[in-house]
């Protein structure tokens, strides 16, 4: 527990260090109206890396999240402008068929007893493949309760206002701590990310939890492309591509560690505010190119792995305590040779 | 029935690509058609060699990583960097040779950096070299200042255009590379090491192998033919394109890898197998296209294709297979 809080602390020092940083170059940074604007253009990369957060802290990994989050958005283009559907009931059709993909995705993690990395590969390539399929071009979506959804939002003060993205992405933080932390499910998952085969012999219902978890993936990516098509107002096939690493790394970033069994949902959250901070400090710069954003975010996935390492039972830092302890223990009590 | 014989591991990847060539002879019949043109061979078949070549190299790399139960992310952006940094010193006018020595040393640098992350702060191979994965496409852009540098350079552009008795230069280099390899891991000791690696780490280690230089060489290894493969893209366009060069190609070299029968549970090295397995997924995309179907049909083949092999992988199903064996010499 003080490790995990630990590294959570490095997390935001990171965060308000960065944000000083950005305040000290450009003063109009401290603003609700920018805060309110941080959290809207990152909603739906936040949504994606709340699905991913629950998979790594269960030992996996879900590669497809970029791909369905794409395939959500080109289907609701689809389904609202060529064949003039209702958005609410598009909406309930793109989570079904998301959290169907992520749910046979766990089963095939389970049942095939193969990596996760392969068969969410697998998942990656049909979920784009398909977006394909569908279409080649952007379709714009023009419907009343559209526009309505993305001018909503709750006024923040200063004339700033939470849209109805950043609602969903606050309330989607919150419900999955709850989840992973107040639920018998959220245990499970440290559980099977602790210790997998330990957790079979605990009797947890392995493949159902599993199953469960990728579902959940996908129907935050599925989420999440419900947000993006709001955010674009169309639905491309190549949306998306390469953001399953953006939320891995804002993952890591948070502090969950990717052997799993150990994060925490809410550094994730810091961790997209983080990636959202380094892209706004870029776009407001003006003379950077977007290579930066790439190599920054690498070192610091490299610092927080460094700092995990640190922080974590087997290496040096507390491991070092640890196990002095037990050393000076063991010889006081094992030094029942004779003394010389 | 007959007793204790075993389908030989080779088997499968071998079997795979024939049928996916004949399905290709069956959709073109003039597939194995070979011409000389102009002092040069051509055909379909040349030419799905030739398209395979960069993804090959990249799996040779990947493959002595994946046996160590590793993973190698980093590769597409390796080759990247080292197609800059080759692209680079042309434009500012060195010889072909500074600039194939400048951007294989990037590559062994790169390989190096990811192998030390790995095998010294023992850090999970995916994380290790997702860094490299995510800033190594950045460090390209810094090298080509976010341009496309083109240069002019017949004797570089000859590495991937040019012929020597009528073969392609890129296929030569391939064939060469496997043959070192395959030289160097089996009349040495050294395949056998990196297998016992990934077998079991803890006991190689007991045994008495060097476990870190080994991992450290196999990451090595698995930059410059990353570098390698950065050159032969670079030579094919005449420029360093930073953004797409090498653009999830690391996802296309772990499946060649696994295609070829390897595991990426790890404890199975074979270069020869790989190769087939470059060529079988090379045939696949180019069916696909010859088939005239549209390119983005590859992407669903290609899931189609890994749920197989992973059904086929599964050790559920194999314990099944081998109860049956079990069951039909019993009776």
């Amino acid at each position: 527990m003080t490790g995990q809080n630990r590294t959570l602390l490095v997390t935001v020092a990171v965060l308000v260090a960065l944000f000083a940083f950005c305040a000290s170059q450009f003063p109009f940074v401290v603003s609700t109206r920018v805060i309110g604007n941080l959290l809207t253009d990152n909603a739906f990369l936040g949504m994606l890396a709340i699905g991913m957060t629950v998979v790594i802290i269960s030992g996996g990994i879900d590669l497809s999240v970029g791909s369905v989050l794409a395939f959500s958005a080109v289907l609701l283009s689809m389904l609202i402008s060529k064949r003039g559907l209702d958005p609410s009931v598009a909406f309930v059709i793109v989570l079904g068929i998301g959290t169907t993909f992520g749910a046979l995705q766990g089963t095939a993690v389970h049942v095939l007893r193969a990596p996760a990395f392969i068969v969410t590969l697998a998942g990656m390539f049909l979920a784009r493949g398909a977006c394909f399929l569908l279409t080649e071009d952007s379709i714009p979506i023009s419907s009343a309760t559209y526009r309505k959804l993305s001018d909503a939002g709750l006024p923040l003060g200063g004339g700033a206002h939470l849209t109805f993205s950043a609602l969903i992405l606050l309330a989607s933080v919150a419900f999955t701590a709850l989840l992973l932390r107040r639920t018998r499910f959220g245990a499970n998952v440290y559980a099977l990310g602790g210790d997998r085969r330990a957790a079979e012999l605990m009797g947890i219902p392995v493949g159902a939890t599993t199953a469960c978890i990728y579902a959940y993936s996908g129907f935050m990516a599925a989420a999440g492309g419900i947000l993006y098509s709001l955010y674009t107002q169309s639905g491309y096939p190549l949306a998306g591509v390469g953001l399953e690493l953006d939320a891995i790394a804002a993952t890591i970033i948070g502090g969950t560690l990717l052997a799993g069994g150990y994060g925490s949902v809410w550094g994730t959250a810091l961790g997209i505010l983080i990636l959202g901070l380094i892209q706004l400090y870029i776009t407001l710069q003006g003379t950077l190119s977007s290579w930066v954003a790439k190599i920054v975010t690498g070192a610091l996935l490299l610092f927080f792995m460094g700092t995990q390492k640190l922080f974590s039972q087997s290496s040096f830092g507390t491991g070092l305590f640890a196990r002095l302890s037990v050393g000076a223990g063991r010889h006081r009590t094992f030094s029942t040779e004779p003394s010389q | 029935m007959r007793k204790g014989y075993a389908i030989p591991i080779w088997a499968a990847p071998v079997a795979a690509m024939v049928l996916v060539l004949l399905i290709d002879t069956i959709l073109f019949p003039s597939f194995f058609e070979l011409r000389l043109i102009d002092g040069r061979l051509t055909g379909s078949l040349v030419d799905v060699l030739i398209r395979g070549t960069p993804v090959a190299l990249l799996a040779l790399g990947m493959a002595g990583v994946i046996a160590t139960r590793g993973i190698d992310l980093s590769v597409g952006a390796v080759m990247a960097i080292a197609g800059a940094v080759a692209a680079d010193a042309l434009a500012e006018g060195a010889p072909w040779t500074t600039a194939v020595l400048y951007a294989l040393t990037a590559g062994l640098a790169c390989g190096l950096w990811s192998g030390m992350l790995v095998a010294f702060l023992k850090l999970q191979p995916i994380v290790a070299t997702l860094v490299l994965m995510v800033a190594g496409r950045g460090i390209a852009q810094l090298v080509t200042g976010g341009q496309i540098t083109t240069f002019d350079d017949a004797s570089f552009s000859a590495l991937a255009g040019g012929t020597i008795f009528a073969i392609p230069a890129p296929i030569l280099i391939v064939a060469a590379i496997v043959l070192l390899l395959t030289v160097l891991v089996r009349s040495t000791a050294l395949g056998l090491m990196v297998e016992a690696i990934g077998v079991n780490p803890r006991a190689a280690e007991l045994v008495g192998i060097n476990t870190r230089s080994i991992v450290l060489a196999v990451y090595a290894l698995s930059g410059v033919t990353a570098a390698l493969a950065g050159i032969i893209a670079t030579a094919d366009i005449h420029g360093a394109d930073a953004n797409n060069a090498g653009l999830w190609l690391e996802l296309d070299a772990i499946l060649v890898v696994v295609l070829g029968g390897g595991s990426l549970l790890g404890g199975r090295l074979s270069y020869g197998l790989t190769l087939i397995g470059a060529i079988t997924l090379q045939a696949i995309k180019t069916g696909i296209l010859l088939a005239g179907f549209p390119p983005q049909m590859g992407l669903i083949l290609m899931a189609v294709m890994v749920s197989i092999l992973l059904v086929i992988q599964a050790p559920a199903l194999q314990q099944w297979l081998q109860r049956r064996t079990l069951r039909n010499a019993a009776s």
